[in-house]
């Protein structure tokens, strides 16, 4: 490498003020939420006279019966929402994955430029074409097929069915992106693996257990962990984008409480805390439950 | 033998049943919203409200798009939008670009632990930290006596490019490492300094991976709403935030003409961008891994 003449000028001026702006914008904030969540009785309107009040915060969060049962409550339904997603989601894009890589398909492009259509699409539009064209009480497409076979669901309403129907619209979101990802890495399997298969007469769904799942293993490994850390910040994204800010409340998740606290900003950062320690938690937890030997072809 | 033939066809007819529901299930939706932009108020309540999902609209009112663009105010949300995004996507990567290659390629004090905070980012989204941003330019704007930090679409765009740091930082430089020093060392020898051989050597090479971060970034800035809530209001706000706004009003005052044309207007640009490159938008992710 070229020795002097401005080098030292010249890293500076590339990554000083990135340095700074990530700072700024990202380190900061994120220390200020760990920070924030010792502090009681201040809100966006009175941020000076802030008090230091220790674990209170924390301690509230799961013993004031103010508090208490409406946390545990937003924690089981980003449980239920995180195991259901997920399962879903990844059954659904591993099969077809398999199908589109794996079978001779006329239009597998077609196919492969529809499934990712709706990743390109923003969660605010995603919300209100389910809200308002799928789940509509009187011209729902989904309401028209449950009244057809002579059921009633309230979709957007219904007590026990809301968080199921924010469960169909996330999957429906998430699909076509782990679909393309798992395609990719089903192409690198070698063919000649399959042809042996084929000879000793193994059928397809056996081919998709026994090879192809455990040749893409490591890949599904590594989306599961992110997918669990984004399921849990866009399952608020959703509920916020369909419902606003008044959300019934069998479909709050864990951060849209944090984002209920506009009155107590230092319980609000608490709740962040716990939430994120929660899905790094999660993940870790998973990737040791998902641990395998690794094949190499 | 005949046995098995028909077996295979009616597997294969299963096969494309299923890739045909699915299709179904996402292209349906969606036009759905298109045909529904032109249908007039009167489809949707009262009396003459349709009833069942494939009725055919009534009438075209093309009137939906000009009143949404006008009288809810799409058109100002739309040029925020523009700007934003914009802005964003231009300040980003002028931070980005250089960072990477310096972070890929030179020695320095700190690199370790800028590089290891970056790393650190990706995990950290931007719901989490909104709350002390916003706190931080209140106190910006107590600081100086005046609202300048708050409710500034630039100020956003400051914001939303800074937080896209990690991933886009961490796809370029994993670009830039794959490329063989060959190419500076031959720059240097014929006397380039440090800026020329970056601007004209390795930028250029590493076009693909920036073209990726364009268009990965593209869709996030646009598609943004949670920071756009938060730190704008009014006149200001961006396109999916009016969108949601009137789709929150129009449960009330049922303007759904002027939401469905709203809902045209934020995903016509994304769909005609996404018919265009689609094939690259889908490479550049997988080579990139996964994204946060």
């Amino acid at each position: 490498m070229k020795k002097g003449g401005g080098r030292g000028l010249f890293v500076g001026l590339c990554v000083i003020p990135t340095a700074i702006l990530f700072t700024l914008f990202m380190v900061v904030p994120t220390l200020e939420v760990f920070y924030y969540s010792f502090f009681g009785g201040f809100n966006k309107f009175n941020i000076v006279n802030k008090e230091f009040v220790g674990f209170q915060n924390y301690i509230d969060l799961f013993t004031k019966p103010s508090i208490a049962p409406k946390f545990i409550g937003t924690f089981q339904n980003t449980i239920l929402l995180i195991v259901l997603v997920t399962i879903v989601t990844f059954g659904f894009a591993l099969v077809y994955a398999g199908i589109l890589s794996r079978e001779k398909i006329k239009g597998q492009n077609f196919f492969r430029i529809i499934f990712y259509i709706p990743n390109i699409l923003s969660v605010v539009v995603i919300s209100s074409i389910f809200f308002n064209v799928i789940y509509d009480a009187d011209i729902g497409i989904l309401t028209s097929f449950t009244n057809l076979l002579g059921l009633t669901v309230k979709w957007k309403s219904g007590n026990e069915i809301v968080i199921f129907s924010l469960a169909i619209a996330m999957v429906w979101q998430a699909i076509g992106y782990y679909m393309v990802m798992y395609m990719s890495s089903m192409a690198a399997i070698s063919e000649s693996i399959y042809e042996s298969a084929n000879l000793e007469g193994a059928g397809r769904i056996r081919v998709f257990f026994q090879i192809t799942i455990p040749l893409v293993w490591t890949n599904i490994r590594t989306t599961l962990t992110f997918f669990i850390i984004s399921t849990i910040n866009l399952s608020y994204l959703f509920v916020r984008a369909m419902y606003g800010t008044r959300a019934p409340q069998s479909t709050w998740v864990l951060l849209y409480y944090m984002y209920e606290q506009t009155t107590d900003y230092g319980l609000a950062m608490a709740i962040g805390v716990i939430t994120f320690l929660f899905s790094f938690l999660l993940a870790g937890l998973v990737n040791a439950v998902t641990k395998r030997e690794v094949l190499e072809v | 033998m005949k046995n098995t033939i028909l077996k295979e066809r009616i597997v294969k007819a299963i096969i494309y049943l299923a890739l045909i529901i699915f299709a179904l299930v996402i292209i349906v939706p969606v036009l759905w919203v298109f045909l529904a932009a032109f249908r007039p108020n009167s489809d949707f309540r009262g009396d003459t409200a349709m009833s069942s999902p494939w009725s055919l609209p009534s009438e075209f009112r093309f009137e939906n798009f000009v009143d949404a663009w006008t009288k809810a105010k799409m058109g100002d949300y739309f040029l925020n939008s523009v700007i934003v995004t914009a802005v964003a996507l231009g300040l980003l990567l002028v931070l980005a670009i250089p960072a990477s290659y310096v972070l890929a390629r030179f020695k320095f004090p700190g690199r370790k632990i800028l590089n290891t905070a970056l790393m650190g980012g990706l995990f950290v989204n931007v719901s989490y930290i909104v709350v002390p941003i916003m706190l931080l330019l209140l106190g910006f704007d107590r600081a100086i006596g005046t609202t300048f930090f708050m409710n500034n679409r630039f100020i956003l765009s400051v914001v939303l490019a800074s937080t896209a740091l990690p991933f886009t930082i961490y796809l370029l430089e994993s670009y830039f490492v794959t490329i063989p020093a060959a190419f500076e060392e031959a720059a240097y020898v014929d006397g380039a300094g440090y800026f020329k051989t970056m601007f004209s050597i390795m930028i250029p090479m590493a076009k693909p991976s920036v073209i990726t971060v364009i268009l990965f970034n593209f869709l996030a800035f646009w598609n943004e709403y949670i920071v756009s809530i938060t730190l704008l209001q009014g006149d200001k706000v961006t396109l999916p935030v009016g969108i949601m706004n009137l789709s929150q009003a129009s449960q009330s005052k049922a303007e759904y003409g002027r939401m469905y044309a709203g809902l045209v207007l934020v995903m016509l640009p994304v769909l005609i961008l996404y018919m265009f490159v689609q094939k690259k938008l889908t490479q550049g992710m997988t080579a990139g891994g996964v994204k946060g």
